[in-house]
């Protein structure tokens, strides 16, 4: 199906469902109980789950397939915002131009960074790419003020000149107000809701257009991890001395594998502007470029899917996790007699809400130590158990004693 | 003139003349033994002629074309195809990955950018990887990881990663050190039917004898960098000076 194994597509079609269904599925509790708090299923952050996602299945093609560790991704990133937010401001307020021109020139600027920090492996890789995208950070917040913005950032406004015809989301004003991103009418920020019993569910434009830029990607993803320029970069991973002597020059593969892995990156920071018009160079510093080094190998460096579940399950830390506060932790151990419960909420109050990092960080380590192929080696452990129990009572070699 | 000419060629490491003024001349369609002590250079000549060192002076030509400036790529797809003294292969990948990059390569040049249709469409890659495997022997090995297997298995795939290329010249670094009797015997058998069939012209270095024996119309002796004779087996076997290079070994 659609060129790819039954596994593969088995694997497309389940994130498909996840993908489609994720309104209902974050959104498990009731709007009135006391656990509505933890319902995700809202549209800023479930768009921030399928965009984090692309930023991370890009970022794996580097780094699973051939092990170059990038700190500068987040330069693409940002760089595909600001890109877009001037399509937003030039030409229209449809969302098309802004991801394509995000895309093309993430292309160009991880052209330009790759050629050079290729030229060195490991850890020097690393620090060029870091060197870079530092570089890239402190440009837009100081001498490229023109264009980024600097440190108030960028954002549409009634002044953009917007000068594509009317139908095509160009004009600068809409009634007065400024234009919101829209496809072809359609705005991003639009969602209706609807209400099951107790339950709300929220279904929102912008996270479905972004969902499905997201599903293409993974689906590219597969086909790139499945053909032959995949299995070379591999090879890059596994012997890049013995390639050459088996006649394959490594600089082209690895060179565009890294404008491959920046253009996605760049159609991240594109859906980024596209949802929620603004961008400042924050979205460049060296953090964001972190954050999805610990998505791709919390999920599974390598995998196809682990990258989106490390970005789902750090967004969902960032702003679900970190909101549990001391009086949510007092509800929950209320039960216990007084001084234990003190005891208790003291003791965990450290771990969650604002202290919501050091979770993350022993999670990050336990993963690294126990699990190095991430959430995904958990998931296939657990299939295992789980294959060799229903399997004990149908073989009976297993000896009495 | 050979396939392979190698004139005049020194390499000094430091202070230590690794060659010095080594000549051979391999003929095409031939099997060519480089024997000698531990140390002798006999590696160091290799990676001169595969783009790994670049001679102090001297030329090296293959096929009427200097190999020299040359980028070790570039060489492969010149022709030479060379198997490690030390098992270098793909070894995060399975048997089966690592004789299909080599397919690849030859036949779709240094690079190539198809990231959208599947290796497994490639139906001529999978053949020729699938044929070379029954020729070394490891079919029922294709999926396994190949760092899992024996160091025998890691050299036979090495030298069948070598071999699916049809290179014109394969240079073999001790290509059956570490292996079992009966895989070197095999292993013969191969290179023999290699050169025979498909008319690979080969260097090998090794130092066991039986091999050499089997294998070499010529051989040449090195010993501390430089050639000592060049002869057929039959008169290398008695020859005062290659007693004296090996003697020589002993006594240190
Ligand atoms: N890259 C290098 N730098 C410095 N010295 C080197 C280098 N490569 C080889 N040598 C030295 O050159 C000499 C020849 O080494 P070489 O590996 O060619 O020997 P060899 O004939 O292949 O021996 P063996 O049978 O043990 O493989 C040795 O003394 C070695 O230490
Ligand atoms: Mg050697």
């Amino acid at each position: 199906m659609l060129g790819l194994t039954k596994k593969d597509f088995g694997l497309l079609l389940i994130v498909a469902v996840l993908v489609i269904a994720a309104p209902i599925l974050l959104n498990p509790f009731p709007v009135d109980s006391s656990m509505a708090q933890f319902n995700a299923g809202y549209p800023d952050l479930m768009q921030r789950f399928v965009i984090f996602g692309i930023f991370a299945i890009g970022f794996n093609i580097l780094f699973g397939l051939t092990g170059y560790l990038s700190f500068g991704h987040a330069a693409f990133l940002g760089c595909g915002s600001y890109a877009g937010m001037w399509m937003l401001k030039l030409l229209s307020i449809n969302v098309i131009p802004a991801i394509i021109f995000s895309v093309i020139i993430a292309g160009i600027l991880s052209l330009a960074i790759g050629w050079i920090s290729l030229r060195r492996s490991g850890i020097y890789f690393s620090i060029l790419t870091l060197a870079f995208a530092q570089m890239a950070f402190s440009l837009a917040a100081s001498v490229l003020t023109p264009i980024t913005g600097g440190e108030t950032g960028l954002q549409t406004s009634l002044s953009d000149p917007r000068i594509l015809p009317e139908f095509l989301g160009g004009g600068s004003s809409d009634g007065g107000n400024i234009p919101k991103p829209s496809l072809f009418g359609i705005e991003m920020g639009a969602s209706w809701d609807v209400a099951v019993g107790p339950w709300l569910w929220t279904f929102n434009w912008g996270y479905y257009i972004a969902g499905i830029v997201m599903l293409i990607s993974f689906y590219i993803a597969i086909r790139l991890f499945r053909s032959p320029f995949g299995l070379m970069l591999k090879a890059v991973k596994s012997n890049q001395h013995r390639m050459s002597y088996t006649g394959l020059n490594t600089k082209p593969y690895m060179l565009a594998c890294f404008v491959i892995s920046g253009m996605f990156a760049g159609l991240a920071g594109g859906l980024m502007a596209a949802m929620d018009p603004q961008v400042g160079a924050e979205r460049m510093q060296w953090t964001a470029s972190g954050e999805v080094v610990l998505m791709t190998i919390l999920g599974g460096a390598g995998t196809l899917i682990g990258p989106v579940l490390g970005a789902g399950l750090i967004k969902y830390f960032e702003n679900i996790f970190s909101k549990i506060n001391k009086a949510t932790l007092e509800g929950w151990f209320a039960f216990m007699p007084d001084g234990m419960s003190d005891f208790f909420v003291t003791i965990v109050y450290p771990f969650v809400g604002k202290g919501w990092h050091l979770t993350l960080g022993l999670m990050f380590m336990a993963v690294i130590i126990f699990l190095p192929g991430g959430l995904v080696e958990l998931g296939q452990r657990f299939g295992r158990l789980f294959k060799r129990k229903s399997a004990t009572p149908a073989g009976e070699t297993t000896p009495a004693e | 003139m050979g396939i392979l000419e190698v004139k005049g060629v020194n390499k000094r490491f430091g202070g230590l003349q690794a060659l010095g003024d080594v000549n051979l001349s391999v003929q095409e369609n031939s099997v060519h033994a480089i024997i000698g002590p531990n140390g002798a250079g006999k590696s160091t000549l290799l990676n001169c002629l595969v783009g790994k060192l670049i001679p102090d002076t001297g030329s090296v030509m293959f096929d009427g074309q200097s190999v020299l400036g040359r980028t070790p790529y570039e060489i492969n797809q010149m022709g030479i195809s060379r198997v490690f003294q030390t098992p270098e292969i793909f070894a995060d990948l399975t048997v089966f990955e690592n004789v299909m990059i080599p397919c690849f390569a030859k036949r779709d040049g240094a690079f190539s950018l198809q990231a959208y249709n599947p290796v497994r469409k490639n139906r001529d890659i999978h053949d020729m990887a699938e044929a070379i495997l029954v020729d070394v022997n490891m079919q029922d090995k294709r999926h396994m990881t190949a760092s899992s297997l024996s160091r025998g298995d890691k050299r036979r795939l090495e030298m069948a990663m070598c071999l699916v290329q049809q290179p014109r010249l394969l240079l073999l670094d001790e290509p059956t050190a570490g292996m079992a009797r009966a895989d070197t015997n095999n292993t013969i058998d191969l290179l023999k039917e290699i050169n025979e069939k498909r008319d690979i012209t080969m260097a090998i270095i090794e130092h066991d004898m039986h091999v050499v024996f089997s294998l070499a119309e010529r051989i040449t002796v090195l010993a501390q960098g430089t050639p000592l004779v060049e002869e057929t087996p039959e008169n290398i076997k008695g020859h005062p000076k290659v007693r004296e290079a090996y003697l020589g070994e002993a006594q240190v």
